[in-house]
């Protein structure tokens, strides 16, 4: 079948979806989006996460047939031009990334947590992040990171 | 396979009737897990997201009426005073990303005897308004909802409308164990509601026999010794402590993975006084005395 949605701010049309196939599947193999990484396909580790009509949501558990005439926003479409976004270079200020697999995601997560609530207490931060799993870095440097960037875009304002 | 979008709810009802096999999507946190393993390879998707009524909840003639769409997100952002029971359910269940897009109807679907939303649903005496295009609204109360492992009363061409259930008339608890505060299937769980109004005691327990299911003699036990206080003043402890012994008693749980059966008697009767004793509280504070 034939997907038609808006995906980082453009119209896409993409051909040839199977029924069943998840929006990651989509995205990564059919549109050249691998940003959102592919680890469990079950909901558990979030490296998925991508906006959904404004809201994160794992990729892996859409069918790519319910984003029709819907808005979806990977972690590529976060930079703004050549510049990363706050959260992004906080990852890699803080030695948040090591493998980056997780990171997308993570940082999907994270971008929304900080549009929502921009001062997060750490509850509040391990709350927004229990559904990201990290087999790297341990999430002290996690942490770190999404304090720092709640305290630049803090600054910023 | 097919996938099939129908713009509005009738067009979901008569493509349900000409497609009986269809299996209904909304969040898709059960049924593409299914699918992305390969456990289900349903000929046809029918896609419930373009039905954008069931994403929301009302209030009809003092009764609430919550759409079989709404995700956990917003229940637990909007409901959280009327339905305390649900919401507390609803902030339990998976991780956020799941919470945006798992929802209430899709749990009832599902009807797996660990899903969160059945023990508050089941304290609160809702009712399940299911459709089809032949048979019209049938109002199925809970109790009568859940058939066995995964199954319920929903008929191959009826769809999922609302779950209906009064605003909290008194305090309702949920409790729910697992290995971490996220991201787990319940082990057990448990749920109460106080009727104060109607002197009388719901209760609801997940994961502890082959459906969700009350525990009538508890309840009956309870509003006895709750009538015998004038339903003020404060809790005796054996009052407690036995309500949570029939709690125990009521259920049939098995050893698996996630835990015993005795540990989850034991859990249960655990969970039964302590929910008791915070609604309890809620209550005697509400009503303007001090616990
Ligand atoms: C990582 C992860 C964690 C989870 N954690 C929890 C948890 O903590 N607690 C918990 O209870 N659950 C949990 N779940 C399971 C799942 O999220 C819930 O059962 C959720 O409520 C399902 O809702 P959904 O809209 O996503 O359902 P879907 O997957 O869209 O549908 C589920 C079932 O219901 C049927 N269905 C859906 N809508 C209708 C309708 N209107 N009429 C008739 N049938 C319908 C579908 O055909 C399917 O059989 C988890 C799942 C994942 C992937
Ligand atoms: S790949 Fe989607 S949550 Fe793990
Ligand atoms: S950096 Fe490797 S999984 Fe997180």
């Amino acid at each position: 079948m034939k997907v038609t949605f808006t995906v980082n701010g453009s119209q896409e049309s993409v051909d040839d979806v199977w029924e069943g196939e998840s929006l990651l599947f989509t995205l990564r193999e059919r549109m050249g989006l691998p940003g959102s990484k592919n680890a469990c396909e079950q909901g558990e580790c979030g490296s998925c996460t991508v906006y959904l009509d404004g809201s994160p949501v794992c990729a892996c558990l859409v069918a790519a047939g319910q984003v029709q005439g819907r808005e979806v926003r990977t972690v590529e479409g976060l930079a703004d031009g050549g510049r990363l976004d706050p959260v992004q270079e906080a990852f890699l200020e803080c030695g948040a990334v090591q493998c980056g697999f997780c990171t997308p995601g993570l940082i999907v997560q994270t971008h929304d947590l900080l549009a929502r609530t921009p001062e997060p207490s750490d509850a509040e931060i391990r709350e927004a992040l229990a559904g990201n799993l990290c087999r790297c870095t341990g999430y002290e440097k996690i942490l770190d990171a999404v304090r720092l960037a709640a305290s630049r875009k803090a600054d910023a304002r | 396979m097919d996938f099939l979008r129908p713009p509005s709810w009738h067009e979901a009802l008569a493509l349900k009737a000409a497609r009986p096999d269809a299996v209904p999507i909304q969040g898709g946190t059960d049924v593409m897990v299914e699918i992305n393993f390969d456990v289900r390879r349903p000929s046809a998707l029918l896609d419930l997201n373009p039905v954008t009524e069931l994403a929301g909840w009302e209030t009809v003639d003092g009764r609430l009426r919550i759409g079989a769409g709404l995700p956990y997100g917003r229940l637990i952002a909007e409901l959280g005073d009327r339905a305390p029971g649900l919401a507390q359910a609803a902030r339990t269940v998976g991780s956020p990303q799941i919470r945006n897009r798992g929802t209430v109807g899709g749990n009832l679907g599902a009807a797996s005897p660990a899903g969160d939303c059945h023990p508050p649903l089941l304290a609160a005496g809702a009712e399940v308004e299911v459709e089809s295009v032949a048979g019209g609204v049938r109002m199925i109360p809970i109790d009568a909802f859940y058939l066995g492992v995964k199954r319920n009363a929903v008929r191959d061409d009826e769809l999922i409308r609302a779950v209906w259930l009064d605003p909290a008339p008194g305090p309702q608890h949920f409790s729910k164990i697992g290995t971490r505060n996220a991201m787990v299937i319940a082990v057990c769980s448990f749920a109460v509601a106080l009727h104060p109004g109607e002197r009388r005691v719901g209760t609801g327990i997940g994961s502890a026999a082959p459906t969700p299911l009350r525990a009538p003699e508890a309840e009956a036990f309870l509003a006895d010794g709750l009538d015998g206080l004038d339903w003020s003043g404060p809790l005796p402890e054996g009052l407690a402590e036995r309500f949570g012994e029939l709690v125990g008693e009521a259920v049939s749980p098995i050893d698996d993975v996630r835990g015993t059966a005795g540990y989850r008697r034991h859990a249960l009767a655990v969970m039964a006084r302590r929910t008791l004793t915070w609604a309890w509280n809620d209550h005697l504070a509400a009503t303007g005395m001090v616990s």
